[in-house]
């Protein structure tokens, strides 16, 4: 009588198919909404500072201050977008937003560096993004630096020194990911935060629906069991799901150019499994909620803090340590270490073990939690 | 009368401070029709939930066809069929679809299905619309899709709450001739209705009201023992004199 019977639970899968099928809007937001959220996200979380608008206020015009200038511009962080000719210019630029920072160039510029003093530039920085001020004030000191030295090596050459020898020097080599990107970062985190979010919907609402429908009222009176029920309701969502995934993995990696670096197998398959892990979090709400506008309403509820929580938008190490804990409670957070760890690691499941536990045991708690919620009666 | 399908003792509900069902204590032999009357809001379809296992009683005790209602809610779903107010089939599913669900949900063999299904659907009618979604039927049809649903797994107890509320007088009559023959095979049935010409045909009939059973019997002996000329008049007044007693009650206190 207690145990699991595969005839029942294939009734509840073929039953759930057939209406998957026949509500085709739902189905067309669950393939495509994935592949939409990518395209969006994937261009719109961008934390590359690029172009930065520059105004210059040129004092000075020589050669050597249009070399400096044309300095800024080769790098392609900075882009001179105006020439202005005084400070309260160049303020109401930076006050109104058409310009990020603003290069003064003193009027004795020329003067100075052809006399071999040491001459000052300044730079005003918009400081409201910390991102952007950061990358711009770092370069910028690195062009003047670098500007400053090759203009010393000019003088010592000219004295007869011969070629100058820096006396200290860092090679780096950047591993995984070489240019820096923030896309090659992004897009897998990306990956499995659409996957969450749309196939968390799809479950959240199915048995509320059957609430809402009345139907419910009829399935208790049966004696099918909540294990059976649940697991029903999910493999027909698996199998949408993965496929909606392998849609959005093949446009990552085509469209936006992000290479997997390890097995495709090992991501497939842990897919699954964060699939059914997410499915089964919508099945919970499922059981919580008593309206379909409720169960939306907690889904989302669930969302955002899965955001800011996993390690999606900004790293774990830098959080406070209950602020890590409690992004231990999210799927999200484990199968973000799989995904990143995979794509641009390449690393296998022995590197990955801690989150294949993981995952796999929240979700084996949100089953067992949701059966408990789950009572076959009507209050 | 050779046994109990449905035996219950002091069987009450509550929710919070109201009392829906009070202490009801009634049985429903083997094989027999049970009509169960009342007016709305006075306690049938709670009864009837916590026979089904759909509600668990507050206090009290009962047992359906042997098994306890507190304990054994799974052992009696498996042996009922029932059939709620509201159409609770899935409307997006076809008839024979919405069969085919039901028959793997009671784990009906191959075989057996295909037997069980031909039965009903030629019992209910319903032949020439197996294609059809179950939303597009009218009233009378989706109700005898939901018995039939109700059916397949060949319950020994069939409870009906309610099963031909705004059902048209020709699908009514349809209905309870397929009552009467299932009753002739040795079904017992239970059923709750506001049509005092189907009362009429049951061989037993409860009267609740506000949660107490008021009166049962054979629908000769109510009408015998309250001098009036049909079910209707026995409804309408036992319903006059409990809310004159009420009424006295509240005035005395």
């Amino acid at each position: 009588m207690r145990r699991f019977v595969w005839g029942r639970y294939w009734s509840v899968v073929k039953k759930e198919v057939i209406q998957i099928k026949r509500d085709r809007p739902s189905l067309a937001i669950a393939l495509v909404m994935p592949l939409m959220l990518l395209f969006l996200f994937g261009y719109a979380v961008n934390t590359d500072v690029n172009d930065i608008r520059m105004a210059v206020w040129n004092q000075s015009p020589s050669a050597a201050s249009r070399e400096l200038i044309d300095q800024f511009v080769h790098t392609k962080i900075f882009q001179v977008t105006a020439s202005v000719g005084g400070y309260r210019e160049l303020e109401a630029m930076l006050d109104d937003g058409t310009a990020d920072v603003g290069l003064v160039i003193g009027p004795d510029y020329t003067r100075q560096k052809d006399r071999g003093e040491s001459a000052h530039i300044q730079m005003l920085v918009n400081g409201s993004d910390p991102n952007i001020a950061r990358t711009a004030v770092s370069n910028a000191q690195l062009i003047v630096q670098h500007q400053a030295i090759s203009l010393q090596e000019k003088k010592l050459e000219k004295q007869g020194m011969g070629e100058l020898t820096m006396p200290l020097e860092l090679e780096t080599r950047v591993l995984f990911n070489p240019n820096m990107e923030s896309i090659v970062f992004n897009i897998p985190g990306l990956i499995g935060l659409i996957m969450q979010n749309v196939t968390m919907i799809l479950t959240a609402f199915s048995l509320v629906r059957e609430k809402e429908r009345g139907t419910m009222e009829q399935l208790v009176v049966t004696p099918i069991r909540p294990l059976e029920l649940m697991l029903g309701k999910i493999t027909p969502y698996v199998g949408v799901g993965l496929f909606s995934f392998c849609l959005v993995l093949f446009v990552g990696t085509a469209w936006f150019g992000v290479p997997v670096k390890g097995s495709i197998g090992l991501l497939v398959a842990l897919s699954v499994l964060f699939l059914v892990t997410t499915l089964l979090l919508g099945i919970f709400i499922s059981t919580v909620a008593k309206t379909q506008l409720q169960a939306m309403q907690m889904a989302f509820a669930l969302i955002l803090p899965s955001v800011l929580l996993s390690g999606f938008m900004f790293p774990r190490d830098s959080m406070p340590v209950v602020i890590q804990w409690l992004g231990g409670l999210v799927p999200l957070t484990y199968f973000l270490e799989i995904l990143r760890g995979i794509f641009l690691k390449g690393v296998g499941a022995e590197a990955l073990w801690e989150e294949i536990v993981g995952m796999g045991a929240f979700s084996l708690v949100i089953l067992a939690v949701a059966i408990g919620r789950f009572r076959k009666k009507i209050e | 009368m050779s046994a109990a399908a449905i035996t219950c003792q002091q069987l009450t509900k509550r929710f919070g401070e109201r009392v829906a069902v009070n202490s009801l204590t009634l049985t429903v032999p083997k094989g027999s029709i049970y009509g169960f009357l009342g007016p709305n809001g006075s306690g049938k379809s709670t009864t009837i939930r916590m026979l089904c296992g759909l509600m668990t009683p507050t206090t009290g005790s009962g047992t359906v066809l042997g098994y306890d209602v507190m304990t054994q809610s799974e052992e009696i779903k498996q042996r009922i069929g029932y059939m709620s107010q509201k159409f609770s089939l899935y409307e997006d599913l076809t008839v024979e679809e919405n069969l085919d669900f039901y028959a793997g949900v009671y784990q009906l063999g191959a075989a057996e299905r295909r037997k069980r299904k031909a039965e009903l659907i030629e019992m209910a009618g319903l032949a020439g619309r197996e294609k059809q979604l179950a939303g597009s039927l009218s009233g009378g049809w989706k109700q005898r899709l939901a018995l039939s649903c109700a059916l397949l797994h060949k319950p020994e107890l069939l409870i009906l709450d309610e099963p031909t509320a705004g059902v048209d007088p020709v699908s009514r009559r349809i209905f309870w001739e397929v009552i009467h023959e299932l009753a002739e095979q040795g079904i017992t049935v239970l059923v709750t209705t506001h049509y005092m010409d189907e009362a009429q045909t049951c061989d037993w009939i409860g009267f609740i009201f506000f949660g107490n059973l008021l009166a049962e019997g054979t629908p000769q002996e109510l009408i015998g023992q309250m001098g009036a000329n049909n079910l209707e008049d026995v409804f309408i007044e036992l319903v006059r004199r409990e809310e004159a007693r009420q009424a006295a009650e509240g005035g005395a206190r």
